[in-house]
């Protein structure tokens, strides 16, 4: 059994006046003040972070985060896997409990992006594709475009219809004081926005933000609810995109999300809410197909039909997703996560999903070459 | 700490603006990046930037705004005791281009000159600084100037408004007379990065949005703030605001949390039709507010420069302006338009 004890989410956005020190000191510290837990129980640090070195100079996250957070002496290390590294180090802290090998494990996600300029952000983050795809100069919102036209010419959609996973996550957003953008936007604005790689406009875009989140996972499940982590699983795929079979769906969250479903013993339909990996409009859409809400060609319908609104029939992204709550890449799935168990506690205030007993989390690395699904359950 | 004191012995005795005649259309630069021109206008409030011309630079814009302003007030040359440029686009990084601008304006040789540079500020600055020699008695007169001849990279959303221009004012003791008497002055500084160009390099970068809250916003409200708060006066006590402009949106967001009106706003707003010439952009708004305003009408003006920071000074206006010597209008309203690609020639870009 493992089960959720604290949780905490930092401010999401351009946090000019925080480093990655100190946003890997506010998780940490919320996390094991949320969990009313001595910190000598805490057996095992990981730190998921993806950009540390790149854009900080700022390596050897374990031992920092023990550092600053007095937490010396423990086993601490990084855990990278791209964008999925906070919802791998969620899969290693279940993993390290289910061996015997820690009681009580502290998860920081955290990301420091904007003291950089966009240039050398975009140069970092593709670290995460494949060495044909940098040098071809794709970026990441390149490689999720060629998706999209493929989408488009497979099911008829268009750039239009992109439009709802935007105006449905800001919405969500607007409930969320610890998103980037609380607001909400109309359907004029996210139209209009400018285009980015066709046909991904900018509000088909996860922004690039600063933030942090962190989670104490124990081997028991107490505290006044009890949450456990009933499923974790991972599968990748490959890195370079020319090499998937399909590039109208991601194989891996396909692949992963079934197991996941198979050891939590549920359905999809039993699923509450959920949060997925829209780094971009279209990775939304195909993430409902993929994971099983709706059938493979009909998400952009479902999206736009409300199915996915809070009130709809399985509220997806209730924190803003990536696109409005922000995407502190290494920090993104462990926030995912701390929304979950806040979904599940009942402590989500406006954005509360009412009677909520599973939640799901989808995390994905790259372009789809990693993806893990969490599946989280009230007990 | 700068202490509140208020200057008894200077007056601005001649003022002059140059804006370079070239304009290049907003829309006509976001077409060359497949943008919405109209998108593009209405987030920065600005339709046309000055473009310096290929025989322009820093130097002869800085000289057009000192021969008017020497016109102006009927003073020999010689009379300067100092001559201060400000610009961050100093032709040589080497080399003053006070000396060469001095010299050119027949100064002679016994004056004062150092070039200043702070990002969009150093012509305030060079205007205080002269203001303390005359109160002090060692000059009698001294010209500050603020031109610049901005460097945008292109491609980058500096370039829908980096412009070109420069704004002069001589200051003079009470041996000349005043068209203006300098009250108060005040500035605050701080180490802030949200924009910068290192030795060598061609074009400035600048951190984004950094550049509004912690860095634009944070100096001229805390700069006007403080000069009011100093002077005892209220916001409403000036008939004219001049508040720097890097676009149309920043001074009037700016505006509105300072409680400064539209109308107070007019005069010295010129940024949407010339963009923002830098160091020029305060004296240009200063020059503009001068040429039309009217005898006791109150004056503040709050500049900014990035690095970052604010000079907030105040003048009262003595004298009516003459409107058939509205000079800075004449340019504003004389211009011929050029498209991207002679754009890009003339900055030497292609």
């Amino acid at each position: 059994m493992v089960g959720f004890k604290g949780v905490y989410q930092t401010k999401f956005g351009e946090l000019w006046d925080k480093s990655l020190t100190d946003l890997i000191l506010e998780a940490g510290e919320g996390a094991i003040k949320n969990a009313k837990i001595d910190r000598k129980k805490i057996d095992l640090v990981l730190v998921a972070n993806m950009l540390g070195g790149a854009l900080e100079g700022q390596n050897h996250l374990g031992a920092l985060a023990g550092e600053i957070l007095g937490l010396r002496n423990v086993p601490a290390f990084l855990v990278e896997a791209a964008c999925a590294s906070g919802g791998v180090a969620i899969n290693q802290a279940a993993t390290a409990i289910k061996a015997g090998a820690a009681k009580n494990v502290l998860v920081v996600g955290a990301e420091k992006m904007t003291d950089k300029n966009n240039g050398e952000v975009a140069s970092a983050l593709m670290g995460a594709a494949s060495e044909d795809e940098r040098l071809a100069g794709l970026t990441f919102v390149g490689l999720y475009a060629l998706m999209a036209r493929v989408y488009f010419d497979r099911f008829k959609a268009s750039k239009d219809d992109l439009a709802y996973v935007a105006i449905k996550n800001h919405k969500h957003a607007s409930l969320n004081p610890k998103a980037q953008y609380p607001f909400a936007v109309d359907l004029e604005t996210v139209l209009k926005s400018s285009c980015v790689a066709s046909p991904l406009h900018l509000f088909d875009c996860s922004p690039i933000t600063d933030g942090a989140a962190g989670v104490v996972i124990s081997g028991e499940a107490d505290g006044k609810n009890k949450i456990v982590l009933a499923a974790s699983q991972i599968a990748t795929d490959y890195v370079n995109l020319t090499k998937r079979e399909s590039l109208v769906e991601l194989k891996a969250t396909r692949l992963v999300s079934r197991k996941a479903y198979e050891e939590a013993r549920v359905k999809p339909e039993e699923i509450d809410l959920a949060e997925v990996h829209d780094c971009f409009s279209i990775a939304e859409i195909m993430a409902v197909e993929d994971l099983g809400f709706c059938k493979k060609g009909e998400g952009f319908k479902r999206i736009k039909a409300g199915d996915f609104d809070l009130g709809g029939r399985l509220p997806v992204n209730l924190s803003g997703g990536l696109k409005a709550c922000g995407h502190p890449v290494g920090a993104t799935g462990v926030k995912q996560v701390v929304e979950i168990v806040t979904q599940l506690r009942g402590e989500a205030e406006k954005r509360q999903v009412k009677k909520a007993k599973i939640g799901l989390t989808h995390n994905v690395g790259g372009s789809g070459a990693t993806a893990i699904v969490n599946i989280l359950k009230k007990l | 700490m700068i202490l509140p004191k208020k200057f008894t012995k200077v007056g601005i005795i001649g003022f002059g603006g140059y804006v370079p005649s070239l304009r290049i259309k907003v829309g006509e630069i976001a077409d060359a990046y497949g943008k919405s021109g109209e998108q593009v206008v209405e987030s920065l409030g600005v339709k046309q930037k000055a473009v310096a011309g290929r025989d322009e630079d820093t130097v002869s814009l800085a000289v057009a705004a000192s021969q008017t302003a020497l016109q102006r007030a009927k003073i020999k040359p010689e009379n300067l005791g100092a001559v201060l440029v400000g610009s961050e686009s100093h032709p040589y990084a080497v080399k003053p281009t006070g000396s060469i601008v001095a010299e050119i304006l027949g100064v002679g040789n016994e004056y004062l000159t150092v070039d200043l540079e702070f990002a969009c500020k150093a012509g305030t600055s060079a205007m205080i600084l002269i203001a303390g020699l005359i109160e002090a008695g060692l000059i009698e007169a001294g010209l500050a100037i603020g031109a610049d001849v901005a460097q945008s990279r292109p491609g980058d959303a500096l370039e829908y408004t980096a412009g070109a221009g420069a704004g002069a004012m001589i200051l003079g003791s009470k041996k000349f007379p005043w068209l203006a008497q300098l009250n108060f002055v005040s500035s605050i500084s701080s180490d802030t990065p949200d924009f910068w160009r290192r030795e060598g390099e061609q074009y400035p970068n600048h951190a984004g949005r950094f550049t509004a809250g912690p860095a634009y916003f944070r100096h001229v409200l805390g700069s006007t703030q403080s000069f009011l708060d100093k002077t005892k006066t209220k916001i409403n006590d000036y008939n004219h605001v001049v508040l720097h402009m890097p676009n149309a949106k920043f001074p009037q967001r700016a505006a509105v949390k300072l409680g400064v009106t539209k109308e107070q706003l007019n005069l010295g707003f010129l940024v949407p039709e010339i963009g923002n010439p830098y160091s020029a952009a305060s004296l240009l708004g200063l020059v503009n507010v001068l040429e039309q305003g009217k005898k006791q009408e109150e004056i503040l003006v709050t500049s900014y420069g990035s690095g970052a920071g604010s000079d907030s000074l105040s003048l009262t206006l003595l004298k009516n302006s003459k409107k058939n010597k509205l000079d800075l209008e004449r340019q504003l309203k004389e211009v011929e338009y050029i498209n991207y690609s002679q754009y890009l020639k003339i900055g030497r870009a292609i």
